[in-house]
């Protein structure tokens, strides 16, 4: 057994005492990773298996086939007047269907990015990601998505900002006609213009 | 919006020690803080009429339907329950469920239970986070959560020209604060210079301005006004309510102010009748799951101007001793971070304050109004709750 604390009494029928303040001994009991290297606790593991497959909806499903042809595609919505990618089927501002697919332009603005040198689960990363939300040329106000920067050459923190910024105009970088599929990783990454 | 007529009070908290990894399972847990929330009120189970449960996702479990599995623990046999769960942002949340049920004139008590055990998900619960991306835009570009966080604090950041020395200061203050709280995970006597040289997990955020994965519950005790009259001398009354949600299309958004905090925040406000809420509030807690978090929601909640809440912190404004004390419990970022249990561990503080039951931790000046906020979601929820005494 690991460490246990010990505790103030719990008895729900008890209520002769009225606590202030937390208890100087708080209840729980931490465990260490040796506890369980040693097999002092019993531990019940567990793999899901599941499987899904999304549909894209209507919207999407175009914005994709926009991708497999090398092109950003947005939507107008005449009521607000704004121009807005990812595409959607509806305005969720004034709640009516969109007017209007566009075509906007394959480059943009840094709106943000990050330098992110760890996997999900927290594993390091030799050559670091550089996730970014890209404003893509076109839209109106300018919004845009999630997306990788790329192309920089570069590894640690100080050298990728001397060459990346917010603000920096970027251009999308296509994967090759045959070998689009029609998802958004048909663009590999933005680079830098400048 | 219309007046609120039945007074609402809460009369008990209670809270585990926060930990990485507890030998206790959810429920027993739920157990502890909710059997410490009743005891400190001076009720039984069988007075409480209606049971609230907050937890995250059920994928950090691999328990569908966790709130149902956590009801015993929660005190929720053959009771009216309710499960309360807008990820990061339902600690605060629950309170507000809690309120609705009492405001109603439904229920005269409602025991509020958030609880999370984050540390049952392997390799890492960050595991679980992945699906709140949207499959077909962003899960095929391989992202992990802290790129979220990363992105919004480098678009604050470069907003309003922050420095990163100034970020790293929230770590500092709220780890040093939660040398004083009895159950704190990961408090720590830290120099601006220890945050910036632990490594860089995702620029601009470092290792030591992220909070921990944690286990924990906390629980509250909510009573209508006749009834918290006549079991307490200093009950702390619910004033204002607030939650607001944002687009899910957070790429279209304006990632350097959290507008949807604001407009929870003066939700809460109008019902509480505040108008000068940087006069009104004497003691806030903030959510701060990452350091700048704490800022950007300061300037959400209008306790600080946009842009400004770095120069407040730096000033001191936010100590424990200044003009507005900013997380004193010590925060996610030195308390822990069991996500629902964090945000309602924030409400039990304010309850503590608000009494002057804070222990070493409490702040000076009888404050009589104070505010709990959380945040979560796809970055794009704010849930606000104004107390006072
Ligand atoms: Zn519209």
């Amino acid at each position: 057994m690991a460490r246990k604390r010990e505790s103030s009494p719990q008895n729900p029928h008890d209520v002769g005492r009225v606590m202030r303040e937390i208890p100087e001994r708080p209840r729980g009991t931490p465990l260490k990773d040796q506890d369980i290297r040693e097999g002092k606790v019993s531990l019940i593991a567990w793999k899901p298996h599941l499987e899904y497959r999304w549909d894209s909806g209507v919207a999407i499903s175009r914005f994709l086939l926009g991708l497999k042809e090398g092109k950003i595609l947005g939507v107008r919505c005449h009521s607000c007047g704004r121009t807005v990618t990812p595409p959607r089927a509806f305005c969720e501002w004034c709640f009516r269907p969109v007017d209007e697919w566009v075509e906007l332009k394959d480059t943009g603005t840094v709106n943000t990015f990050s330098i992110c040198y760890v996997t999900w689960d927290m594993k390091p990363l030799e050559i670091p990601q550089i996730p970014a939300v890209i404003e893509i040329d076109g839209t109106h106000p300018r919004v845009g998505f999630l997306h990788l920067l790329g192309g920089i050459g570069e590894k640690d923190v100080e050298a990728i900002r001397r060459r990346v910024r917010v603000g920096m105009r970027v251009q999308a970088v296509w994967k090759s006609p045959a070998e689009r599929v029609g998802a958004i990783t048909d663009i590999l990454y933005f680079q830098p213009l400048e | 919006m219309r007046r609120i007529r039945r007074k609402v009070a809460v009369v008990g908290a209670g809270l585990t020690l926060f930990m990485r990894r507890a030998l206790e399972t959810g429920k027993e847990l739920s157990y502890y803080a909710a059997s410490q929330a009743l005891e400190s009120a001076g009720l039984r189970l069988r007075d409480i009429e209606a049971v609230v449960v907050s937890s995250g996702p059920d994928a950090f479990d691999g328990v569908h339907m966790k709130g149902e599995w956590l009801s015993d623990g929660a005190g929720g046999y053959c009771k009216p329950i309710m499960r309360s769960y807008v990820g990061g942002g339902s600690g605060v949340f629950s309170i507000i469920h809690g309120w609705y049920m009492v405001a109603s004139g439904m229920f005269d008590t409602v025991l509020v239970v958030a609880e999370e055990k984050m540390s049952s998900c392997q390799p890492h619960p960050q595991g679980a986070f992945l699906t709140i991306f949207d499959h077909t835009l962003e899960r095929p570009l391989g992202p992990n959560l802290l790129w979220i966080f990363a992105l919004e604090q480098s678009r604050y950041m470069h907003t309003y020209g922050i420095s990163n020395e100034e970020i790293a200061l929230v770590s500092v203050k709220n780890k040093r604060n939660a040398l004083n709280h009895p159950c704190a995970q990961v408090a720590a006597e830290l120099t601006v210079q220890d945050v910036l040289s632990s490594e860089v997990v995702a620029w601009p955020v470092h290792r030591l301005m992220v909070s921990p994965v944690s286990d924990g519950a906390a629980a509250i005790v909510l009573a209508s006004e006749h009834v918290a009259k006549r079991i307490t001398d200093k009950p702390v009354w619910v004033e204002g309510v607030g939650w607001c949600l944002d687009t899910s299309y957070w790429g279209n958004r304006d990632l350097a102010y959290p507008r949807y905090v604001e407009y929870a925040a003066r939700m809460a406000y109008e019902m509480a009748g505040i108008r000068e809420p940087r006069k009104e509030i004497h003691v806030v807690e903030p959510y701060d799951p990452f350091a700048y978090k704490e800022l950007h929601h300061l300037e959400g909640l209008l306790l600080a101007e946009r842009g400004k809440a770095a120069e407040d912190l730096v000033n001191g404004r936010f100590d424990r001793d200044g003009e507005l004390p900013s997380c004193p419990s010590g925060g996610l970022m030195g308390v822990g971070n069991p996500i629902a249990a964090a945000g309602l561990m924030k409400v039990c503080e304010i309850f503590w304050q608000l009494r002057g039951e804070a222990g070493k931790r409490q702040v000076p000046g009888n404050p009589k109004k104070g505010l709990a906020q959380a945040w979560g979601d796809l970055m794009q929820i704010g849930t606000v709750v104004v107390l006072g005494r």
